[in-house]
C-alpha cells in the first residue's frame, strides 16, 4: 500500500518572517500525495496553499524558513527528505524539474518572453536528460504535439508572445512533463484562463494522470474544479488542513463546519434560481493576528468555549480526518 | 547515500528569525505594531531634519547681513587664502573675500535659482501633464511637441539666445532653467496619468458626469506626487550646478556676484583643490546638505500623500 | 412605466476600436470589440451578459453607460420623461442621465482612489449632483456604507485597510451614492473569494429588491448567472449568440456554444458530474473575425453554409417567455 505514495508531508510549519514580523503561513500541515492521483488543495486566498507548492520545491522567499515537520519524497532510489537538502543545493536542483515539476498560476510571466518555447524546454531536457541535440529536438515537438499543440513543428521555435494564454499554459505544462516528473504540482494553473480554455488543461491533466502515472498536487479554490478533478481533497484554512480525504467523503459527507460553509455558499449550475445559498460571515482573520485556539471560531457558527484552544487532527475514518472539536457531532450528522 | 539525520547548517539569520518568532510567541494576542510604528516615526523624523536644515540655510542667507561681518564681494589684499581663523571663520579665497560671508550671501542666488525654478518647472510640467495626460487628443499631441522642441534644443544655444534678446540676469537664468527644465516633468507627470486613467476609479468618476479638470487635478493628481517630489528634489540638485557652468561662461550670474556655483568653480584650479580646502569644501558641503535637506522634505511629504505609509 | 417595459433598448451597437500600427500610427484594422448587438434591458430585471474574455462583455457595459461611444447604432434610455437617445448627447446633455445609470468594478484593487479616505472619494459626486453642506454629504455617505453592511466609521479610513470583500461594498456603495435606476456590475463578484463571494451577491439581491433597481450583471462564471439572472445574454466575438430565460439557457440550451461553455463550468456536485465538451483552440481576434457564423472554426457541427453565411439571432418558441439564438441548424436537430 505504502509504495504508491509519491510524496509524504507531516507536521509541517513554514513561517515567514518579512517587515521584521513573523507570519506562521503553515502551521502544521500533513498530507500524502499518490502515484495516479490528484490531491486537489483547496481554500481561501492567503490560507497558505502556494506557500505548501513552494515548501515542497524548496522555492520559498529567503525570508522564510521551514521551522518544523518533514516533506519526505518517496523516489526510486528510497526517500529523501526535502526539507533538509540545501535549498540551492545539486541534490535540490536535480530533484526539481526532474522528479517534481510545478506549473504557475500566471502562464503570461511564468515563461522567458526572450527565449522560443522550443528552446525553453530543451533546456530543461539538457540540463536533466542525456539526450542528444536532435532527440532533444523532436522529443520537444512530441510533447509540444502531445500537448495538443497544432502544427508543432513550426510553433516549437515560436516565442511566448506568440502564443495565447491557454497555449502558454500548456507550454509552461509541456516544460514541466519534459522530463516525465513522478509529481506535478500545479498552483492554480487555469485561474487566470477562461472555462473553455481550463477544461482543454484539465482533459490534459487526465490523461497524464491516467497514461503516466503522474501524482497530481492541484491547488485551486473552486470546488468546482475539485468535484471534477480531485481524488483526494486538503481542505485548508489559515495555514493548517481542516479536513482531508477521499473526494467522495469530503463532498458528500463533509465533518467540519468550515467545509460545510463553503460547500454552502456556493451557487451551483443547474440548481437554478431557488437554490439557497449561504454566505460565510466576516472574512479571514489579519494573518499577523491570529487567533489562539480555531482559526476558523469567529466565523463558526458552532463555536464553543473549547474552541478558543486548537483542536487536534481526528480520523473520522481510516482516510478522513478533520480539525474540529465538535467533529462528532457533525460526522453523526453526516452519516444519517 | 542520503544523510537522513542531518540538518541544514544554522546561519545568522537563523537567530534573528528566532528572535522574531519568541517575540510574536511572548506578545501573542496583545496587538504590539512595535515596528511599524518605529519606522513612521523615523520617517517623519528625517522630514523634520530636513526641514531644519533648510530652513537654517536659509535663513542665513536670507539674514546674510546682519550675521556676516564682511562684504562678500570687497577683497582684502592682506588676507589672501588664508585658512580658517576666528577672524574669517572659513577663511578666505584668492582675492582674500571672506569665504563664510561668501556662503551666506551665495545662499540668496542659489537658493533662488535652484528651488525656484524648479518649483516653477514642476508647476507648469504638472498643470500641462496632467491635464492633458488625461484628456488626450490635439491638445495632449501638441504639448507633446512643444516639450520635445524645448528638450531637444541644445541649452547652450537657448541660452544664448536669451542672453542677447534680454541681457545678462538672474531672472533670465530662472526662465531659461524652467524653459528647459518643465519638458522632464511634464513627460513624467503626463505618463503617470496615462496609466491612472485606466484605473477603474477614473473610470467611475467618469460615469458620475465629473468634468475632467477635477478628476484629473483633484482626483488622480495626488497618485502622481511621490515621482513628481522626487523631480523637483533632483532638479533643484541639477539647477544649482547648471547655475555654476552658465556663470563660468559668463552667461548666467556675473562672476563677482557670489553664487555657491561661482564659489566651487574657484577651486577648479588644481593647486587650490589640494591646498586651500577651505574654499571648496564648505560651500560644497552646503550644496550637499540643502540638497540632502531638499530631498528629506520630498520624502516626507510623499509619504504624506501615500496613505499606505500611514500608520 | 411597467416594471416589465424596457428601460435601456440598444440597436444594433457597434463599438469599433482602431488598430494602429507603425512610425505613423496608420489605422491598419479594428477591433470588433462590440459588432452589432440588438438588447432590450427590462425595468426591475437582472440581466446577465456571460462569455469569455475579450469577447466584449465589459466593452457593452461602457457603452450602455456611454463610457465609450459606440462607433454605430443607438442606446436609448426610458424613464418618466419619455425616451433620449443617449448615443446623440454630448457630455453635458448626458449629465441628466449619469444619475440614472451606475456600474461596480471588476477590480477591487483598482476601483477606489488609493489617494483619498473612502468620505473623501464617495463626496465628489454627492457634491456634484447637489448636496450643498458637508454634514450632509458624511451623513449620506455614513447611510449608503450601512447600507452595504459596513460602519459608518470606515468613511475615515483609507482603501488599503479594507480586503477586497470590503472594497467590493464600498464600490456598490459608491453606484448607488446618486440612486441610480440601473447599475452595471462588471466582474463584480469575480476577483472575490468563494466565502466573500456570496456575501456581496447576497448584499446586491437585498439592495434591487429594496431600492427596485436594474442590474446588467456582467460575468463569466454561469452558475452565478443562473443562480442571480432572471435573463441571460451569452455572447461571443461581439455578437449576441443566444438571449433568454436564465433557466431556460440550462434547461433547453439551443446554441452550440452555449452548449460548450455550459460544460465547461466545473460544477461542485459529484451527482451532476457532466460530460466536458472541449472546444479546441482558442477564441479568434476581434481584428479578424471570422467569415458566416463568428463561432465556425470551433463548432462541432459546422456545416458549410456556417462558413459563409452569418447566422441572425431568431426568436424560438419557450415556455418561458422569449428564446432567442443565432445558429443556422436549430430549426433542425442537433446531430450528436
Ligand atoms: N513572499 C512572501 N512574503 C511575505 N508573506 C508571504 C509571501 N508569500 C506568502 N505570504 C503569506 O503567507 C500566507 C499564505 O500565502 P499563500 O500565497 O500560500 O496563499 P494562497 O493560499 O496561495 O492564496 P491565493 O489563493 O491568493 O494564491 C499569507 O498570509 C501570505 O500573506
Ligand atoms: N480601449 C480599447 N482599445 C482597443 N481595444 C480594446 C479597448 N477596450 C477593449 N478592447 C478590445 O475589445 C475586445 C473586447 O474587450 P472587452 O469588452 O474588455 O472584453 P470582456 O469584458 O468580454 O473580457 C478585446 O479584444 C479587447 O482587447
Ligand atoms: S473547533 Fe469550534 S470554532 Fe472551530 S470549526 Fe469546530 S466548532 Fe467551529
Ligand atoms: S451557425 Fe453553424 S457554426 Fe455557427 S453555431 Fe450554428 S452550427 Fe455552429
Ligand atoms: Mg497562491
Ligand atoms: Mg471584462
Amino acid at each position: 500500500m505504502a509504495n504508491d505514495v509519491a510524496l509524504t508531508v507531516k507536521g509541517l510549519k513554514t513561517y515567514i518572517y518579512t517587515n521584521n514580523r513573523c507570519n506562521r503561513a503553515l502551521d502544521g500541515v500533513s498530507f500524502e500525495i499518490r502515484q495516479g492521483k490528484t490531491l486537489c488543495i483547496v481554500g481561501e486566498s492567503g490560507c497558505g496553499k502556494s506557500v505548501t507548492a513552494a515548501s515542497i520545491m524548496q522555492l520559498l522567499p529567503t525570508l522564510s524558513r521551514i521551522e518544523e515537520g518533514e516533506i519526505t519524497y518517496h523516489g526510486p532510489d528510497g526517500p529523501v527528505r526535502i526539507d533538509q537538502l540545501p535549498r540551492d543545493g545539486a541534490k535540490m536542483r536535480a530533484i526539481r524539474g526532474k522528479e517534481i515539476a510545478m506549473i504557475f498560476q500566471d502562464p503570461m510571466t511564468a515563461l522567458n518572453p526572450v527565449y522560443s518555447i522550443g528552446f525553453q524546454i530543451k533546456e530543461m531536457l539538457k540540463y536533466h536528460t542525456g539526450l542528444g541535440r536532435s532527440d532533444r529536438h523532436s522529443k520537444a515537438i512530441d510533447l509540444l504535439r502531445s500537448m495538443g499543440i497544432p502544427l508543432p513543428e513550426k510553433r516549437v521555435n515560436e516565442y511566448p508572445h506568440l502564443y495565447s494564454g491557454g497555449m502558454r499554459q500548456r507550454a509552461m505544462i509541456a516544460i514541466a512533463m519534459s522530463c516525465n516528473p513522478r509529481i506535478l504540482i500545479a498552483d492554480e494553473p487555469t485561474t487566470a484562463l477562461d472555462v473553455t480554455i481550463q477544461a482543454q488543461i484539465f482533459e490534459l491533466m487526465d490523461t497524464l494522470k491516467r497514461d503516466h502515472g503522474t501524482a497530481i498536487m492541484l491547488i485551486t479554490h473552486d470546488m468546482g474544479v475539485v468535484a471534477e478533478l480531485a481524488d483526494d481533497v486538503a481542505v485548508m484554512y489559515m495555514g493548517n488542513i481542516v479536513e482531508a480525504g477521499p473526494v467522495g467523503k469530503v463532498l458528500r459527507n463533509p465533518v467540519h463546519p468550515y467545509t460545510r460553509a463553503l460547500l454552502d455558499s456556493i451557487p451551483v449550475l443547474g440548481r437554478g434560481k431557488d437554490q439557497e445559498i449561504k454566505a460565510i460571515p466576516g472574512q479571514t482573520p489579519d494573518p499577523y493576528n491570529r487567533p489562539e485556539g480555531c482559526q476558523f471560531a469567529d466565523r463558526c457558527a458552532y463555536r464553543i468555549g473549547a474552541c478558543d484552544q486548537m483542536p487536534d487532527e481526528t480520523q473520522v475514518a481510516p482516510d478522513h480526518r478533520v480539525m474540529c472539536w465538535r467533529y462528532e457531532e457533525f460526522a453523526a450528522d453526516a452519516a444519517e | 547515500m542520503t544523510d537522513a539525520n542531518a540538518t541544514r547548517p544554522r546561519t545568522r539569520r537563523d537567530a534573528q528569525f528566532d528572535k522574531i518568532r519568541d517575540r510574536e510567541a511572548a506578545l501573542a494576542g496583545t496587538r504590539q505594531r512595535t515596528g511599524r510604528f518605529m519606522s513612521k516615526f523615523l520617517n517623519n523624523r528625517l522630514a523634520v531634519v530636513g526641514f531644519v536644515i533648510f530652513a537654517v540655510i536659509c535663513l542665513m542667507s536670507l539674514f546674510a547681513p546682519l550675521i556676516a561681518q564682511h562684504d562678500p564681494m570687497s577683497p582684502n589684499l592682506r588676507a589672501i587664502a588664508k585658512p580658517p581663523s576666528a577672524e574669517h571663520w572659513f577663511g578666505t579665497d584668492k582675492t582674500g573675500r571672506d569665504v563664510f560671508a561668501r556662503v551666506l550671501y551665495g545662499g540668496r542666488v542659489s537658493i533662488l535659482v535652484g528651488l525656484g525654478s524648479a518649483l516653477l518647472s514642476a508647476i507648469i510640467g504638472v498643470i500641462i501633464g496632467v491635464y492633458s495626460g488625461y484628456v488626450g487628443g490635439w491638445l495632449d499631441w501638441i504639448a507633446m511637441r512643444i516639450s520635445e522642441i524645448f528638450m531637444s534644443f541644445p541649452q547652450i544655444i537657448l541660452v544664448l539666445l536669451l542672453v542677447a534678446i534680454l541681457g545678462q540676469s538672474l531672472l533670465n537664468l530662472i526662465v531659461i532653467f524652467t524653459l528647459t527644465g518643465w519638458g522632464g516633468i511634464y513627460r513624467m507627470a503626463r505618463a503617470r496619468m496615462l496609466s491612472i486613467r485606466e484605473e477603474e476609479y477614473v473610470q467611475a468618476l467618469r460615469s458620475f458626469g465629473l468634468g475632467p479638470a477635477r478628476i484629473a487635478y483633484k482626483h488622480m493628481l495626488p497618485n502622481a506626487l511621490g515621482p513628481i517630489m522626487v523631480n523637483i528634489t533632483l532638479s533643484t540638485a541639477a539647477f544649482i550646478l547648471q547655475e555654476a557652468g552658465l556663470s563660468f561662461l559668463g552667461l548666467g550670474v556675473p562672476l563677482s556676484i557670489p553664487t555657491w556655483g561661482n564659489i566651487l568653480n574657484a577651486a577648479q584650479d588644481l593647486r587650490v583643490l589640494e591646498q586651500n580646502w577651505w574654499i571648496w569644501l564648505p560651500v560644497g558641503a552646503t550644496i550637499s546638505l540643502f540638497v540632502l535637506s531638499v530631498n528629506f522634505i520630498g520624502d516626507g511629504l510623499r509619504d504624506a500623500t501615500d496613505p499606505s505609509q500611514q500608520g | 412605466m411597467q416594471p416589465n417595459d424596457p428601460i435601456l433598448k440598444l440597436r444594433d451597437v457597434q463599438v469599433h476600436f482602431p488598430v494602429k500600427t507603425g512610425v505613423f500610427k496608420r489605422v491598419t484594422g479594428h477591433v470588433r470589440a462590440v459588432d452589432g448587438v440588438d438588447l432590450d434591458v427590462r425595468r426591475g430585471e437582472v440581466l446577465g451578459l456571460v462569455g469569455e474574455s475579450g469577447c466584449g462583455k465589459t466593452t457593452l457595459g461602457k457603452a450602455i453607460l456611454q463610457l465609450v461611444r459606440a462607433t454605430q447604432g443607438t442606446v436609448t434610455y426610458s424613464g418618466e420623461d419619455g425616451e433620449t437617445e443617449l448615443t446623440s448627447l454630448d457630455d453635458a446633455g448626458l449629465f441628466r442621465f449619469r444619475k440614472r445609470l451606475q456600474i461596480v468594478f471588476q477590480d477591487p484593487h483598482s476601483s477606489l482612489n488609493p489617494a483619498f479616505t473612502i468620505f473623501g472619494s464617495l463626496e465628489d459626486p454627492l457634491r456634484h449632483y447637489g448636496v450643498k453642506t458637508r454634514e450632509e454629504r458624511r451623513k449620506i455617505v455614513g447611510d449608503l456604507l450601512e447600507a452595504v453592511n459596513m460602519r459608518r466609521e470606515s468613511m475615515d479610513r483609507y482603501p488599503h485597510e479594507f480586503s477586497g470583500g470590503q472594497r467590493q461594498r464600498i464600490g456598490i456603495a459608491r453606484a448607488l451614492s446618486i440612486e441610480p435606476e440601473l447599475i452595471v456590475c462588471d466582474e463584480a463578484v469575480s476577483a472575490l473569494d468563494v466565502s466573500i463571494q456570496a456575501q456581496v451577491l447576497q448584499l446586491l439581491m437585498e439592495l434591487k429588491r429594496e431600492k427596485n433597481l436594474t442590474y446588467v450583471f456582467i460575468t463569466h462564471d454561469l452558475s452565478v448567472t443562473e443562480y442571480l439572472c432572471d435573463r441571460i445574454a451569452v455572447m461571443y466575438l461581439g455578437k449576441i449568440v443566444e438571449l433568454c430565460d436564465a433557466e431556460d439557457l440550462y434547461a433547453n440550451t439551443l446554441h452550440p456554444y452555449s452548449e460548450a461553455l455550459l460544460s465547461a463550468i466545473p460544477v461542485a456536485d459529484l451527482d451532476k458530474k457532466s460530460r466536458r465538451i472541449v472546444l479546441q483552440g482558442d477564441v479568434p481576434s476581434p481584428v479578424n473575425p471570422p467569415s458566416g457564423c463568428p463561432f465556425h472554426p470551433r463548432c462541432r457541427y459546422a456545416v458549410d453554409r456556417c462558413k459563409t453565411e452569418v447566422p441572425e439571432l431568431r426568436r424560438f418558441k419557450s415556455a418561458k417567455g422569449e428564446h432567442m439564438a443565432a445558429c443556422h441548424l436549430i430549426d433542425q436537430p442537433l446531430a450528436e
